[in-house]
Parts: structure tokens; C-alpha cells; sequence
């Protein structure tokens, strides 16, 4: 697995209405690899989750995605507040989000369970005041 | 059974209906949209209230085959483009999200 492919964002955090532009687009390019679409999926709804929480959470921020072989690798990273309690924020129903967020449905606190629920391996590295990277790998079945 | 077809047995309204023989497998019911990609099924017809542009996000990373508006409720400004843009078909059905599921049962 020397080949590495990789795909870079900017995520926008003003726009909420045109947010998941990236995890759309990378939806796209894997489909055009030809990777199974179970894998495209859990990929797909992972990085929505994550760039949904720079949009909401930080402001925006950057998402690069890395095809290998054998696993995609997914990484978000934001200069946002930061996460003071991470096992906290893991929580199924946990959210800081703002009411004008929920009304449109989101900030039902589950989508860093469903990040987790979706990969094969998540990191989340946070410092308050200064950001948040989170990394998420899902391998492909050789 | 196609979205087509479902909509020709059940008298529900496409509002874009770009992928008409897209197969319908399943239904989910929810407007949490985190619920919906944790829980809906490739290929499900997806009920909801949620009537913003996120649901095309949403269900294009869901791999829903259709949206169906609930309760009435018409797609906010924009959408119903932005649904054809990405080819998801988005349906109306003036009856409960309750109603609809069984119309839905009853034609599956
Ligand atoms: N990138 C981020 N920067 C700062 N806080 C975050 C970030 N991602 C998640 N959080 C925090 O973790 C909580 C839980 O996230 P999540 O499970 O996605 O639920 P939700 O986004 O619906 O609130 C958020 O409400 C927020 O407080
Ligand atoms: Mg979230």
C-alpha cells in the first residue's frame, strides 16, 4: 500500500445551508475509485458528522481525506473552542448546540456516537482555546 | 418497487423525482438528521418534517431513495433544485408521517 490518495477541504463555517459540500464530493470520488458503496457510506456519513461539528462548533476548518489501499483515513481539524470534556461529548444526547441548529435538526448529540459507530478507529485530540483534530480510519476488507 | 411506481400506487407528489426507478427496500421515520444516518438503510423511503436544505445532504449520505415530506409540509426555498441538482427524489404527502408509513406499507 504505497499509493496514497488524498483529498483536501476547506470547510466554511458560515455557510451552514451548503455545509457537507466536502463529505458530498468525497462521496463522489470514491464512487468514481469504485470502492464498495457500504464503505463509501460509512466514510461519507463519518465526515459529515465531523465537518457538521466545525460548521456548528468551531467556525469551520479543514478536512483531508487519505485513500489507501487498505483503509481511509479522514482528518478534521479546526481552530475552534476545543472540547473540555471529550467522554462527555462521546455521550449519545450530548450537545451544546444552539437552538436555531435544532430547529433544523441537528444537535440531537449523536453524531460523534454515529462517527464512532461508523469507523473502524477515532481519535479526537482537543485543547481549549486552541482547536480540535479528529481522526477517523475505516478499513477496507482486503 | 421503484419511487416510480410507489408514487403511482400510493397518489403521493414528487416534487423532483430525478432517479424515478431508484428501488425502494425500506422506510425510516425521523427528523433528527444524526438519527437518520445512524439508523435509515440504503435504499429506505425516508418520511420527514425537516423541510430544509440539509435533507438533500442528508439523504444523498444515506443512500435513501426518496424523501417524503410529511404533514403537507413543501420543501423550503431552494430545495426542490438542489434535490434535482443531486438527484434525490423528493416527495409530498399531505397525510401524517404515520399514514404515510402505511400507505408505504401497504404498497411495498
Ligand atoms: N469540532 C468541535 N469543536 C468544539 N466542540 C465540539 C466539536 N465537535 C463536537 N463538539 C462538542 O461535542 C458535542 C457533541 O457533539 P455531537 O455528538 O456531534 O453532537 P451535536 O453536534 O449534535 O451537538 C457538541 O455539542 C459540542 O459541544
Ligand atoms: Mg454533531
Amino acid at each position: 500500500m504505497s499509493d496514497v490518495l488524498s483529498f483536501r477541504f476547506n470547510v466554511d463555517g458560515e455557510d451552514f445551508t451548503s455545509a457537507g459540500q466536502a463529505s458530498v464530493q468525497v462521496k463522489k470520488d470514491l464512487r468514481r475509485l469504485g470502492l464498495d458503496p457500504e464503505i463509501i457510506r460509512r466514510v461519507s456519513i463519518a465526515m459529515y458528522e465531523g465537518e457538521i461539528n466545525m460548521v456548528i462548533h468551531a467556525g469551520g476548518g479543514q478536512a483531508e481525506v487519505q485513500v489507501a489501499e487498505d483503509a481511509i483515513t479522514i482528518i478534521l481539524e479546526d481552530k475552534g473552542p476545543g472540547i473540555a470534556d471529550i467522554e462527555q461529548a462521546m455521550q449519545a444526547g450530548f450537545s451544546t448546540a444552539p437552538d436555531a441548529v435544532r430547529s433544523l435538526g441537528f444537535g440531537a448529540g449523536m453524531g460523534l456516537p454515529n462517527m464512532k459507530r461508523y469507523t473502524d478507529y477515532m481519535d479526537i485530540q482537543s485543547t481549549v482555546g486552541v482547536g480540535t483534530r479528529v481522526t477517523m480510519r475505516v478499513d477496507i476488507p482486503q | 418497487m421503484t419511487v416510480q411506481r410507489l408514487l403511482e400506487k400510493t397518489g403521493l407528489t414528487a416534487v423532483a423525482l430525478p432517479e424515478g426507478d431508484r428501488e425502494v427496500t425500506g422506510v425510516y421515520i425521523g427528523d433528527l438528521l444524526s438519527w437518520v444516518m445512524g439508523r435509515a438503510a440504503s435504499g429506505d423511503a425516508w418520511i420527514t418534517i425537516m423541510s430544509n436544505q440539509n435533507i438533500v445532504a442528508v439523504a444523498t449520505l444515506a443512500d435513501t431513495a426518496c424523501i417524503i415530506l410529511a404533514e403537507g409540509v413543501q420543501p423550503d426555498e431552494g430545495v426542490t433544485q438542489l434535490a434535482l441538482d443531486k438527484g434525490i427524489n423528493l416527495l409530498c404527502s399531505p397525510h401524517s408521517a404515520y399514514e404515510t408509513a402505511l400507505l408505504l406499507r401497504d404498497a411495498l
